[in-house]
């Protein structure tokens, strides 16, 4: 269960974080995996395009990268069956754009693509956060900068969390760390799209793209199609709407960016995920998202078979980033770990909710070789033996 | 026969229509609207013949015409 | 007497911004009257590009979605994908089309989307105060050519009608001018025509529209018909160069 909520309602440090408001848990991932039957074994990247058939997405742009193909290439297949089109358009740039197009138009768009696409997006991307347009990008990350490499890297986290392209906006940033939550969070992305009317990003990476597990798909049911009464369709009986970024008078720009903020404060407030396991009486937390959390899990029951008390929190939502929960934990537990496969990002972000509550020791590497369970074991056990910072 | 009517609070006195109007009806007269621009008149109402080539030629719609 | 010449109901009560002789104002007018003619207001979606014609959605009585600099064609695609029974148009200025967005209108083209493209020629980037555009003529001085283009460094004003002509894609392309009345109705029947071919599901049509950009030309408009007449003209001949009859199908 990827949220520990009967965890969270034992621990001394996790209690206080279980009375706030930000805390969510994953009901539709819960639902899910009630529903055993429906199972199937498939492919990071194929349960991302599952899913967005699921949750109702017919229009699918994009262009070709590695490790992010097989989106494309499952969605060529399957949604011209259920009368969608798929495009693969002529650059990153026009994919972005014919989204912000067809989400102008009321429906429910997508594309996927990987770090050097991503950067070119940034532009569509920036001006559909300012039009407040829904849609869904997905970053199967790759290494960069530049080129980079094809291997599996957090070196996005910056990118994808802090707005990424000109301006002062923010994406809602979610990051799966099993096959499960690559479907799960993409219906879950649509529907955060809708609800916020705003660009929301999946932030994954190879790892996670190709390794098979089995899914179970329900998301057909879960997913909730909102009306959208703002979209462009023709002003047949009402007044023309205009979709638009521009707002050259001073006073209107404030207000607009402030709109925009209001809408940011209350996505931090209300939609926060992030999974904390074992923190009842850990004197360690480590700190992981995405596909290193998933190698950390491994790493943090070594441990606990030696005995040492490591917890963990791993945030889902990037953005908004659980800081209250961190900030929570940090008052009662001292040593804090942040493992990354990248030369540290979001440990800054958890610096920042830890203040000076605890110590914060970052773990990470760039990429080429993944991170292995026995390393970060490495770095669990030589926090556990620094003094100082014992309850 | 024809008539046209020149909204001057519309007209930014471009001369597009002086030199549109073959009859050469219209000149850009002394008298300024709102906007600070010297507007656009008809002089000899009776001899347009409504062909509407000043209107075609008109960028900021100022120009009506009857026929 | 009755009235010939009147404002076009796709158009607001609102007065345009651009500067005193601008043909905006004219080929602005002239696709709110064929959109009038052809009685598709209500279904019709603009896509605005960055340029002076930024402000298309203050003007025409219609849905609008404003396009990031040279995107029009690909949001054009996105919007027309979801709404096939729509009429969906673009109004894109030289640097945004022929520049920036050169490979967006290209492949637009090339895919033969059934959206229609109006191409606002002034040889010049109007809206940033005047820099050289791909399509300034030679010699043309302008704030970043002082010295007047040169095809050596600068190259040769590009011919975009002559280019997406070549394209298997694209259905009807014309190149108009507005800088006589005789001209303005040829070019209102190049857009009618052009906007027919998708009412028709014919495909891509691109009207190219010689225009007189006076202030940035630093002449007065009465000059710049000029200019068009004995300068753009017979290097940007106006012409049909393209026109299918019958629709491609598999
Ligand atoms: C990405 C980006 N680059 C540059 C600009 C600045 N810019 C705004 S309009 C424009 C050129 C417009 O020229 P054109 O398309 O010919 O339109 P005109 O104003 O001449 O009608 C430029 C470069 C921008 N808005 N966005
Ligand atoms: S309608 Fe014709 S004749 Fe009359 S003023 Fe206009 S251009 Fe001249
Ligand atoms: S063309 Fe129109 S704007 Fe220009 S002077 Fe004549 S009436 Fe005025
Ligand atoms: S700058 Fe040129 S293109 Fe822009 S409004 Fe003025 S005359 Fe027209
Ligand atoms: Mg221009």
């Amino acid at each position: 269960m990827p949220i520990d909520a009967a965890h969270a309602k034992q621990g001394k440090a996790a209690r206080a974080i279980a009375l706030r408001a930000g805390l969510k848990c994953l009901k539709l991932i819960q639902q899910t995996l009630m529903n055993d039957s429906k199972k199937r074994l498939i492919k990071g990247n194929e349960a991302i395009a599952v899913a967005a058939i699921d949750a109702g997405c017919r229009y699918f742009f994009s262009y070709p990268i590695t490790p992010q193909s097989d989106i494309p290439e499952y969605l060529s297949r399957h949604l011209p069956e259920v009368g969608g089109t798929f495009l693969q358009a002529e650059s990153e740039i026009a994919a972005i754009n014919m989204v912000l197009g067809a989400s102008a138009a009321g429906a429910r768009a997508m594309t996927s693509s990987s770090g050097p696409g991503i950067s070119l997006k940034q532009e569509g991307i920036s001006y559909m956060a300012s039009d407040e347009l829904p849609a869904l990008i997905v970053n199967i990350s790759r290494t960069g900068p530049g080129l980079g490499g094809i291997a599996a890297s957090q070196g996005d986290y910056f990118q994808a969390t802090k707005g990424g392209g000109h301006g002062d906006y923010r994406t809602i940033v979610l990051a799966p760390y099993s096959v499960q939550e690559m479907y799960d969070l993409t219906i879950k992305g649509f529907d955060l799209a809708d609800k916020y009317r705003m660009p929301v990003m999946i932030l994954a990476d190879s790892v996670l793209g190709q390794m098979k597990e089995p899914v179970a798909m329900v998301g057909k049911k879960k997913s909730t199609a909102i009306k959208k009464d703002w979209a462009l369709t023709g002003c047949e009986g009402r007044r023309p709407h205009v979709i638009k970024s521009l707002y050259l008078d001073g006073d209107k720009s404030i207000e607009h960016n402030w709109k925009l903020f209001k809408k940011y404060q209350k996505i931090q407030k209300n939609e926060v995920m992030c999974e904390i396991k074992d923190c009842i009486d850990a004197d360690i937390i480590l700190i992981a998202f995405g596909s290193a959390a998933r190698i950390a899990k491994t790493s943090i029951e070594m441990a606990q078979e030696k005995g040492i008390k490591v917890g963990m929190l791993r945030p889902i939502t990037l953005f908004p980033f659980p800081n209250q929960q961190i900030e929570d934990l940090s008052k009662d537990i001292k040593k804090i770990l942040v493992v990354e496969q990248n030369t540290g990002q979001m440990v800054e972000d958890v610096l920042i909710s830890v203040s000076k509550n605890a110590k914060v020791t970052f773990y990470g590497k760039p990429t080429g070789n993944a991170l292995e369970a026995e390393e970060i074991l490495g770095q669990i056990e030589k926090l556990k033996n620094k003094k100082g910072f014992n309850r | 026969m024809g008539k046209i009517r020149i909204d001057i609070e519309r007209c930014k006195g471009c001369g597009l229509c002086v030199i549109a109007c073959q009859k050469k009806l219209i000149k850009i007269g002394d008298n300024m609207n709102s906007l600070g621009y010297h507007t656009a008149q008809i002089n000899d109402e009776k001899k347009c013949i409504g062909c509407a080539n000043c209107a075609e030629m008109c960028p900021d719609i100022a120009i009506e015409v009857w026929k | 007497m009755k009235q010939v010449f009147e404002r076009p109901e796709s158009l607001k009560e609102v007065s345009f911004h651009f500067c005193p002789g601008c043909h905006h104002g004219i080929i602005h007018r002239i696709v709110a009257e064929v959109i009038d003619k052809l009685e598709v207001r209500t279904r019709t979606i603009g896509v605005s590009s960055v340029g002076c014609s930024v402000f298309l959605y203050d003007y025409f009585n219609i849905d609008v979605c404003e396009a990031p600099h040279g995107r029009a064609p690909a949001v054009a695609t996105g919007v027309k994908r979801v709404y096939k029974d729509r009429i969906v148009f673009t109004f894109q200025g030289d640097g945004d089309l022929a520049a920036i967005g050169t490979s967006e209108i290209i492949h637009t083209a090339n895919r033969g989307e059934n959206i229609t493209v109006i191409f606002v020629n002034n040889t010049v980037f109007g809206m940033t105060g005047g820099q050289m555009a791909p399509t300034t003529m030679l010699g043309q001085e302008t704030t970043t050519t002082p010295l007047g283009r040169s095809f050596i460094g600068d190259g040769y004003p590009i011919k975009m009608s002559e280019m997406l002509a070549t394209l298997e894609g694209c259905s009807f392309v014309a190149r108009v001018a507005v800088n006589t009345p005789a001209n303005v109705r040829k070019a209102r029947k190049a857009i009618l025509k052009a906007f027919e071919m998708q009412v028709n599901n014919m495909g891509f049509s691109f009207v190219e529209v010689l225009s007189a950009c006076p202030t940035n030309w630093k002449m007065s408009p009465q000059d710049a018909l000029k200019r068009i007449k004995d300068e753009l003209i017979p290097y940007f001949p106006l012409k049909i160069f393209k026109e299918k009859t019958i629709p491609d199908t598999l």
